[in-house]
């Protein structure tokens, strides 16, 4: 059975386990994805992991994504009336506007015992924004949930220790949202007569090496193009 | 009666058998562990954010720097994330190389486990006998990308270039005379494919002599054998991955289960383990380094019948030879958008997973369609490994930890990326 069979095979199973729960799906590059209702997310995983024809015991990963900007290119690749654009202005996050789903947490799921993979995303909002805990059901979620609380700032309700893991003691922020910058936004050094290390805002100039351009590319005949996915 | 409360020990982050920057708060009774704490993330980098701020072939060299012990592993995820987003096809020749290389980051890894875990619990020998032929393998990295340990030789389509005829050779000095140079260059007066074919045939009795010193060794029993015990169903949903699934006898391995590259035509064992301590997994990784000689052998045979292009003829995503950049002005085109905007790659969504020689190592990249990824994360193997430490350490004792930690294989790099 190749792998697209196999997972459309996948596809029709959750139908019958979690089918109402599924809010969008989208099997894209031999990859199943399936987009769950936030509020749902704990019974539609603890059915994944417990329901033998899916037995998805592993969970590989989860990472969340912030989308705020998702889309946004810092140079227009077309001509416009005034020529092309050129530089990159600082400190300025543009927002995609008309998206209301922010966030997005991501879990990629391993089946062991039917050798196949599949990805659950959950879209949330608000601030900051909340979901479920699935740590009761893979232990590992545990420290997957403190990163992303970490990085992204998203609550898991009903973790057991909802700390901050990879960040340092007493940091600001939440790093990894589109909204940080790059550079953060303060330094430490040491000062001599204080006698000791001091926080202090940010000396950095940001810049933008490389622009941000979006593309549609031709692939040359040696690289055959995959058919261009639905958005996300 | 005097009051007894329990004692927390802080251990680490500068600490030698803590393998890098592991700052572990233990709640002990005695000497007998309560509760352990593992503060991370001494060593963030932010490397998944710095990757959002590059072209794609900037972060190849970031990736090397996550697990800075199997770098071309780290590199093999990521690559083949991107062509699984622009949906290309690697030559079977570079597939080739890349098994090659994979495998010889395999050995390098355990190599470096196996010294680095002998030292922390007591066989000092170890060390001195691993770094020998690590050096070997760290030339061969040496001879095909000009560096020792962060190559950037995987690029998407490829990898860098092909195969070099000759290896670099040991030159005179005052501290080596001529017959210390002879016997030094003695295997490396060929091929780079001869060399690495010389290593895999003498490197099976290295591992002999690594096993005549601890299989059987007392103080190695006694210091590994029924310590940090995982069941198969534990191991799952912890997350557990590589050798410490293998361990508890689980024979998952993605090279066989979810082939990627030229896997699947090569011929090798799975190592498994039986009651899942540190002892099984000393042993799994043992074999496996075997294994991975074995396998390393078969791709040099190939390698050699089979010459042929080791990256795709695209020059949307890789560069255009020196000769024609200087002669056409087609490709000094090339040249320079690609060295300057970089490429955009197709807007999706993918993850791509590598047996790493620790565990599971996977990219979940995102694009936009822009010339640099949207979201890049890192699924290291040895976070999870590390998230389930207060699991395997708990009614051990404090010289226990030392073992469990060695027997994680954590290295900072990956876990705190």
């Amino acid at each position: 059975m190749t792998l697209q069979a196999k997972l459309e095979a996948l596809s029709s199973t959750l139908d019958t386990v979690v089918g109402d729960a599924i809010v969008a799906r989208r099997l894209d590059r031999d990859e199943l994805t399936i987009e769950v209702e936030a509020a749902r997310i704990v019974p539609v995983c603890r059915l994944l992991k417990e329901t033998a024809a899916l037995g998805f015991t592993q969970l590989s990963d989860l990472s969340g994504v912030d989308y705020l900007t998702y889309g946004l290119a810092d140079w227009q690749t077309q001509a416009t009336s005034s020529g092309f654009s050129r530089g990159v202005s600082r400190n300025s996050v543009k927002v995609a506007e008309g998206d209301s789903r922010r966030f997005a947490v991501v879990y990629q799921l391993l089946s062991v015992s039917t050798n196949t993979r599949m990805r659950v995303k959950a879209y949330l909002n608000g601030e900051p924004p909340r979901l479920a805990s699935v740590s009761e059901i893979w232990p590992v979620a545990d420290w997957y949930e403190r990163e992303v609380f970490d990085l992204f700032g998203i609550l898991f309700d009903g973790h057991p220790d909802l700390r901050r893991i990879l960040t340092d003691y007493g940091f600001i922020g939440h790093p990894f949202r589109k909204d940080f910058p790059l550079e953060g936004r303060v330094e430490v050094r040491y000062d001599p007569e204080r006698g000791r290390v001091v926080n202090q805002p940010v000396s950095i100039e940001p810049r933008t090496l490389v622009p941000r351009v979006i593309r549609e590319e031709t692939w040359a005949e040696s690289s055959k193009p995959v058919s261009k996915p639905a958005d996300a | 009666m005097p009051e007894i409360r329990n004692l927390t020990l802080n251990f680490g982050p500068q600490h030698p058998a803590a393998h890098g920057v592991l700052r572990l708060v233990l709640e002990m009774d005695g000497e007998v562990i309560e509760r352990a704490d593992p503060h991370i993330g001494l060593l963030h980098r932010g490397t998944e954010k710095l990757a959002e701020n590059k072209p794609f072939n900037q972060s190849i060299g970031y990736m090397d720097r996550l697990d800075y012990v199997s770098m071309m592993c780290n590199e093999h995820a990521y690559v083949m994330a991107i062509e699984k987003l622009c949906g290309i096809e690697v030559p079977i020749r570079a597939q080739y190389i890349r098994v090659m290389f994979d495998e010889i980051t395999r050995i390098l890894n355990h190599l470096m486990w196996l010294g680095a875990h002998g030292l922390d619990i007591g066989a000092m020998t170890m060390f001195l006998y691993c770094f020998r032929e690590r050096e070997d393998l760290m030339d061969c990295y040496e001879a095909v990308s000009g560096t020792r340990m962060h190559a950037t030789y995987y690029r998407p389509g490829g990898v860098y270039r092909d195969l070099p005829d000759s290896m670099p050779l040991y030159q005179a000095s005052k501290w080596r005379n001529a017959k210390d140079l002879e016997h030094l260059n003695a295997n490396r007066r060929g091929s780079m494919l001869d060399f690495i074919d010389d290593f895999c045939d003498r490197f099976p009795a290295c591992v002999d002599e690594y096993e005549t010193l601890l299989t059987d060794n007392r103080i190695w029993k006694q210091r590994t054998v029924d310590i940090g015990i995982v069941t198969i169903e534990r191991a799952l949903e912890l997350g557990f991955t590589g050798p410490m699934l293998r361990g508890s006898g689980l024979a998952w391995d993605l090279r066989k289960k979810q082939p990627y590259e030229v896997y699947a035509d090569l011929d090798f064992d799975i190592p498994v383990g039986v009651n899942g301590d540190c002892y099984d997994r000393y042993l799994v990784r043992v074999e496996e380094m075997r294994q991975s000689a074995r396998i390393m052998k078969q791709c040099v045979k190939w390698l050699r019948a089979n010459p042929g292009p080791v990256i795709v003829d695209d020059h949307k995503l890789t560069p255009p030879d020196r000769a024609s950049m200087k002669g056409d002005m087609e490709s000094l085109i090339h040249h320079f958008k690609l060295f300057t905007e970089g490429y955009c790659v197709p807007a999706g969504e993918v993850y791509s997973a590598v047996e790493h020689p620790k565990g599971e190592f996977g990219i979940y990249l995102v694009s936009d369609g822009a010339n640099k990824p949207y979201r890049l994360k890192a699924r290291a193997s040895g976070f999870a490994h590390l998230a389930a430490m207060n699991e395997l350490v708990k009614g051990h004792m404090l010289a226990d930890v030392v073992a469990v930690i060695g027997t994680m294989d954590i290295v900072f790099g990956e876990i705190d990326r």
